[in-house]
């Protein structure tokens, strides 16, 4: 594959922001909001695999609907190919959505139980106006192949298959309509061990032979690590580190990054190692704070942490992080 | 004597399309202090097996064999003997702490209850008995927090509040059934790592169960590992992963992503899907999917070997699973 | 559809016994009433003062009314009635309502608040009460009382509709058809109302019973079907003073009302076990 890191990026996400409002409490009380997303800018190039990684709550399902425009976004500015969506209407989207495609999360919920395959996989065609019957059937004839799946299966209905199955039928359908970019939120896990380590071989391979580019949303460390080029950490609606996966996995520059790490259980390593740990939970999604998201939890907060909020600048090269203290975090690895 | 022997448990529960053997023939012990990790994928007979512990299988099932809890047999005790049993001996812990919380009741009435019950306890020593707990279960402020309701907490305190219920009792054994799948990695490892001290400090036994061969790593003595329903491979946590030897125990292993492995190379995968309980074939419940399978493995149950001292692993092809790297025998 | 599946379906139709029971005795009824149109034992219209309060007999199997006409094919000729007015009635709650209910759960927001706000208000007014306001107001008739019982259900099934819809435009599976560029309509159309047509059916066969008990209770009051034409409720309404010279004229169409609410409610149960998806689940 050759790097085009010169052309347009496939996607292009600039300080885009979402406050949700919540239902006032009381006919006098103002109105709360969620600060879902507050400013994240990150652009993905052809080919590449971008992971999102964060605990629940840190908005990275809210950018997934952002980036596919399946909610209004308040500012900010999402780009795919170079085309602007933020702003256009539902109708005006319809032509660029094959450009886009998603798959969930949950592969019970994701395939309507009263459609047949054949029919689910071809949903997306939708978005591509008229085209003939052939065509259609030769196209999802071609991609329940490029899935893994038999051709015979188009009249099935999705009950009959297992999650992993099911997985791969969601596959499909974000893949019909060739598209450049397909956002895959926590799309493994839903499913078991065995099983995940197929899917996740499934994108890699899917991604060798179409130059598809991911999107991919995660909680799990290691299978971002496994997929993807590049990394970003979000913290309560913001990126705090982003980098190429290796420079971020071996010298995290942001504490949160390195507690993550820190965190998740090896298999083989014996019994607990020595480590940071984070107290406290993600909390504060609905106050907007002066300061750097993280200081309630983390340990290393001192007053400026407190008054002035860290940039996201480079700490070396394609490495960003948003620490006040990001030079003694890569020092001490 | 073990604190627990579990002998050739099986449940066999009543589906629409006939009896389905949920767990077969399971046997291990378990000591004082001692902490077992059961790990396994969905179906796989872990819940199951800690169900039939407690004696809180559903209805339509029926269990064979024989759970001694200090020598007696919990599968011969009536269902008031279970109760006082379940509240004094054994505990467990759930997946979903907001589910197994009542959400019209405060927390600390909740945690009241059974300290009321079992301990006979008064009001005002209860009260502060709870408050001890919630300290003692890393609950900020036990004395706000008491009176709050479980949708005001969050899923990691939820998970505290469940313990604490657990430990009101004092119980010998603590079941805590995927304890941390809901929660986010930071706060599982906060909650694994109360676990850990509990049971110290409390000289209590811990079944650990998991789907994740990571926190069962970290967190047990000894590790037993199911597919199917049956044992596989069972033996100390730290010589099992030195020498990973069933077919199923490897690729589980290496199916998994790890941090820190180089990128590039591709992940092993076990073919087929996680199994149905109704199709399983009467032998090695893995044949399917393994490698190395043959026509003995589908008829005739494999022998359990004891492969080194306190590793067993049933499996008909020990020697070529032995031998063979898990990379070639998947590929 | 492919042939097992209808197969299974068949299948999960056996295995459930209020469905099976339930409509056996919704195709009695219902062969009672096409039987009618062209036989009946007797007549339903003669009046013969000559055979009145005849008992049972060859001739007129459950006997004669105080006019001289024949019970067993008034019973018949009512079962159409009966029907005739249910069907229509739940149609247009059906049609309407559901309409709403869909449009209210695709369009949100305001659109949504004033069709619920409008149900609510319906709803405070007690449906039999409605009825016969609005039958007095628009005279009495077959017709009227037909719209009346229309009229309430449209509500019914919108709340319903609505809420149900609601669950279902949560579902991940809609928002990959929105992700699709597919627009509310068509989702609406092909995601949302196959997901909650059973329960729909569910409710049309319960709604089916109150709209005969409705009916009934209107012609007994005399608001509804007009004489000559068979009434179960005006037949009722008749046997009422001859209560006791002749009790089995106030059993026959009771029991007939009864069957037919009854058959209604244990056919909607089965139908919700058999569109239940869970139970399709294996094969």
């Amino acid at each position: 594959m050759t790097t085009e890191s010169n052309s347009v990026p496939v996607l292009e996400v600039h300080d885009l922001v979402r406050h949700y409002r919540l239902p006032r409490e009381s006919l006098f009380a103002e109105p709360g909001h969620v600060f879902a997303l507050n400013g994240v800018t990150f652009e993905i190039h052809k080919g590449k695999s971008f992971g999102i990684v964060g605990e629940s709550g840190c908005g990275k399902s809210t950018l997934a609907r952002n980036v596919m425009a399946l909610e209004p976004t308040d500012s900010g500015s999402v780009k795919i190919l170079g085309k602007e969506v933020v702003g256009l209407s539902f109708d005006q989207l319809r032509p660029l959505r094959q450009h886009f495609q998603m798959v969930f999360q949950d592969p019970y919920g994701s395939l309507d139980p009263h459609h047949n395959v054949g029919r689910i996989v071809a949903e997306p065609l939708a978005a591509l106006g008229a085209i003939s019957k052939a065509e259609r059937e030769s196209r999802v004839h071609d991609v329940l192949l490029s899935v893994g799946l038999k051709p015979q299966d188009v009249s099935k209905y999705p009950h009959e298959f297992s999650g992993g199955q099911r997985q791969r039928i969601a596959i499909a359908r974000a893949l019909i309509t060739h598209p450049e970019l397909i956002v895959a939120d926590e799309p493994v896990s839903a499913l078991d061990v065995s099983v995940q380590a197929q899917v996740l071989n499934l994108l890699k391979d899917l991604q060798d032979e179409f130059g598809v580019t991911y999107m991919f949303i995660s909680h799990d460390l290691a299978v971002v690590e496994y997929l993807c080029d590049e990394v970003a950490v979000m913290y309560l609606g913001e990126i705090v580190e982003k980098g190429r996966t290796e420079d971020l996995f071996e010298t995290p520059a942001h504490p949160y990054t390195r507690i993550l790490l820190d965190a998740v259980p090896k298999p083989g390593s014996g019994q607990k190692r020595e480590r940071i740990k984070l107290k406290g939970n993600v909390t504060g999604q609905t106050e907007q704070r002066v300061g750097c998201a993280f200081q309630d939890r983390c340990p290393m907060a001192q007053d400026v942490c407190r008054e002035i909020k860290p940039p996201l600048s480079p700490v070396a090269k394609d490495h960003l992080a948003a620490c006040h203290f990001s030079d003694s975090m890569t020092e001490k690895r | 004597m073990s604190l627990l022997n579990v002998k050739d448990l099986s449940v066999i529960l009543a589906t629409n399309e006939g009896p389905a053997r949920a767990v077969r023939n399971l046997s291990f012990r378990l000591n004082r202090g001692e902490t077992l990790g059961i790990v396994g994928e969905s179906g796989c007979g872990k819940s199951m097996a800690a169900l039939a512990l407690m004696g809180l299988l559903p209805e339509q099932s029926e269990t064979l064999g024989e759970i001694k809890l200090d020598g007696q047999n919990l599968l011969e005790k009536s269902d008031a003997e279970m109760c006082q049993i379940r509240g004094n001996r054994l505990a467990m812990i759930f997946q979903e702490p907001m589910t197994s919380l009542n959400p019209v009741h405060t927390v600390g009435h909740q945690i009241m209850e059974p300290l009321r019950l079992h301990r006979n306890m008064s009001e005002n020593e209860a009260k502060a008995e709870v408050l001890r707990l919630l300290d003692r279960v890393g609950i900020p402020n036990p004395k706000e927090r008491i009176d709050n309701y479980p949708h005001q907490l969050s899923g990691g305190q939820r998970q505290r509040v469940m313990i604490a219920i657990a430990l009101s009792c004092q119980p010998d054994i603590l079941i805590a059934d995927e304890p941390t799948t809901a929660l986010d990695v930071t706060i599982q490892d906060q909650i694994l790592e109360l676990i850990q001290t509990l049971v110290r400090e409390e000289g209590m036994a811990l079944i650990l169960i998991s789907h994740d061969l990571g926190v069962i790593s970290e967190n047990t003595d000894n590790i037993l590992v199911m597919y199917g329903g049956c044992a596989v491979e069972a033996g100390g946590t730290a010589q099992i992963f030195e020498e990973l030897i069933h077919p199923y125990t490897q690729g589980l292993f290496a199916a998994m992503p790890k941090l820190g492995r180089a990128r590039g190379g591709r992940l092993v995968t076990i073919p087929g899907t996680v199994p149905d309980l109704m199709g399983l074939p009467m032998g090695c419940t893995f044949t399917d999917r393994c490698p190395l399978a043959t026509e003995v493995c589908r008829n005739t149950p494999p022998p359990i070997v004891e492969v080194k001292p306190l590793q067993f692993v049933a499996c008909h092809h020990l020697d070529e699973a032995r031998t063979r790297k898990t990379e070639e025998l998947f590929s | 559809m492919s042939k097992d599946r209808s197969l299974s379906f068949i299948n999960r139709c056996r295995r459930s016994r209020s469905f099976v029971v339930g409509g056996a005795m919704t195709a009695f009824l219902l062969m009672c009433a096409i039987i009618s149109l062209f036989w009946t034992p007797g007549s339903a219209y003669d009046i013969t003062i000559a055979n009145r309060f005849l008992p049972s007999s060859a001739n007129h199997w459950l006997g004669t009314d105080q006019f001289g006409r024949d019970i067993a094919s008034m019973l018949m000729t009512g079962t159409q009635n009966s029907i005739v007015v249910a069907v229509v009635a739940v149609s247009i709650g059906l049609f309407i309502g559901v309409s709403l209910g869909l449009l209210a759960s695709a369009k949100r927001g305001w659109t949504e608040e004033i069709i619920m706000r409008l149900s609510d208000f319906s709803f405070a007014f007690p449906a039999i009460l409605s009825a016969i306001m609005l039958t007095a107001i628009l005279g009495p008739g077959g017709v009227n009382s037909i719209l009346a019982i229309g009229l309430y259900n449209i509500p019914v099934f919108a709340r319903l509709t609505r809420g149900t819809a609601n669950s279902i435009w949560a579902r991940e599976f809609v928002m990959a058809a929105r992700a699709s560029g597919k627009g509310r309509l068509r989702i609406t159309f092909e995601h949302i109302l196959p997901n909650i047509l059973s329960i729909i059916i569910v409710q049309a066969t319960i709604l089916f019973a109150i709209a005969i008990l409705a009916e009934a209770a209107l012609s007994y009051l005399g608001l509804g079907t007009q004489p000559p034409e068979p009434s179960w409720g005006r037949m009722l309404n008749e046997a009422q003073t001859l209560m006791f010279l002749d009790p089995m004229q106030a059993i026959y169409p009771g029991l007939a009302i009864a069957i037919a609410v009854f058959g209604l409610n244990l056919l909607g149960d089965g139908l919700r076990d058999i569109l239940d998806p869970r139970l399709s689940r294996k094969r």
